[in-house]
């Protein structure tokens, strides 16, 4: 891997972090109040399902966790375990399409596109 | 005074601590204590020093854990209560025998790390201005004064996570060349230091901030160079 797309990477990475900590704030907030409100989860997602700005945010949220999630991953098995070099990358490659599949799964729920 | 109970690594990498007696002397320095070790107790040992006075960065070593320049740090600064030094070669680098790196290692990174000057100017043409309160040059200020003793390079978690890291040392030297508006290759240096080895490899553990003995903070100057990459980066400089 190139050190141009080595940068753009840890550009991302940074990236993903600030919008995470927008991401996570809202979301733990909405269920601190969603919770504490009495709502259970069917009725918070009868609220969710068919509401265009949840199923954007949520998947913002999921393409920015994998971004942050894989980059990240990917310095801490180089300098943990010193697992570097193209399979080190493949499997992450691999890593960052079930975390896609999985966090896509689980939007297309709150949307309510699966029901 | 007493006695102080130095122990001294001995050998190469499979080496180990020897231990020694050394009569405790006022204004005593860690450099002098080796030095006794040297002439009066063991001919053998290898070490290195040159100028005694905090400048040349070659008497670098571990001391009690933490890599100091030993000709400047007073024995009563670092001995603990049982007045017990121990004594070892810098980490992160290849023991070439007792206390004696091999610095090459380090000094490779620099060559790597695109450390030196390239400018445009001949002797033939006039003296470049540079304003000393510009904010460059105060940044060349405060990061100029490395002795390249590798005390930042040792104690550098980084450095020990991923052996091809440039290391805090070459950093800030380039940091010092990309605030340089002489310098012409600035995209040259940003180049060198991009990348999983480069600039955006260091935690900001500021651990060679805490331990340079010329109070430099490599750290700062790491920290521009991400923002100047990330700029560069960003234009489609690189």
């Amino acid at each position: 891997m190139s050190a141009r797309l080595q940068t753009w990477l840890w550009i991302a990475q940074r990236g993903s972090a600030m919008v995470l900590a927008v991401c996570v704030s809202v979301h733990l907030v909405t269920m601190v109040i969603a919770v504490r409100g009495g709502l259970s989860a069917a009725e918070i997602l009868a609220r969710t399902q068919g509401q265009l700005a949840w199923l954007i945010f949520y998947s913002v949220f999921v393409v920015t966790v994998t971004v942050h999630a894989v980059v990240g991953l990917r310095a801490v098995l180089g300098e943990t375990l010193g697992w570097r070099g193209w399979l080190r990358d493949l499997c992450l490659g691999a890593f960052a399409l079930l975390l896609i599949i999985v966090g896509a799964r689980a939007v297309l729920g709150v949307f309510g596109a699966g029901q | 005074m007493s006695d102080l109970h130095v122990r001294i690594w001995r050998g190469d990498a499979e080496g180990g601590f020897s231990a020694y007696q050394v009569p405790r002397q006022e204004s005593q320095t860690v450099l002098d204590v080796v030095t006794y070790v040297q002439r009066q107790l063991d001919a053998t040992l290898a070490y290195r020093f040159a100028c005694r006075v905090g400048m040349c960065g070659s008497c670098a070593m571990t001391v009690n854990g933490v890599a100091r320049w030993t000709c400047r740090t007073h024995v009563s600064k670092v001995i603990d209560d049982q007045g017990a030094l121990e004594i070892a070669p810098l980490n992160h680098l290849p023991i070439v025998r007792d206390l004696v790196t091999d610095m090459a290692p380090f000094f490779d990174q620099w060559a790597a790390a695109s450390g030196q000057f390239s400018g445009a100017k001949t002797r033939h043409d006039d003296f470049a201005t540079v304003p000393p309160d510009s904010p460059a040059r105060r940044a060349i200020d405060a990061a100029i004064e490395c002795i390249g003793c590798g005390v930042c390079y040792a104690s550098c978690d980084t450095v020990a996570w991923n052996p091809a890291y440039l290391g805090p040392a070459a950093l800030n030297r380039v940091w010092t060349l990309v605030q340089d508006a002489r310098d012409t290759a600035t995209l040259d240096h940003l180049r060198a230091v991009s990348g999983d080895a480069g600039c955006q490899a260091c935690h900001t553990h500021v651990s060679c901030a805490e331990r340079c003995p010329k109070n430099i903070s490599p750290t700062v100057g790491i920290a521009g160079l991400k923002r100047a990459l990330t700029k560069a980066t960003l234009k489609g400089q690189l």
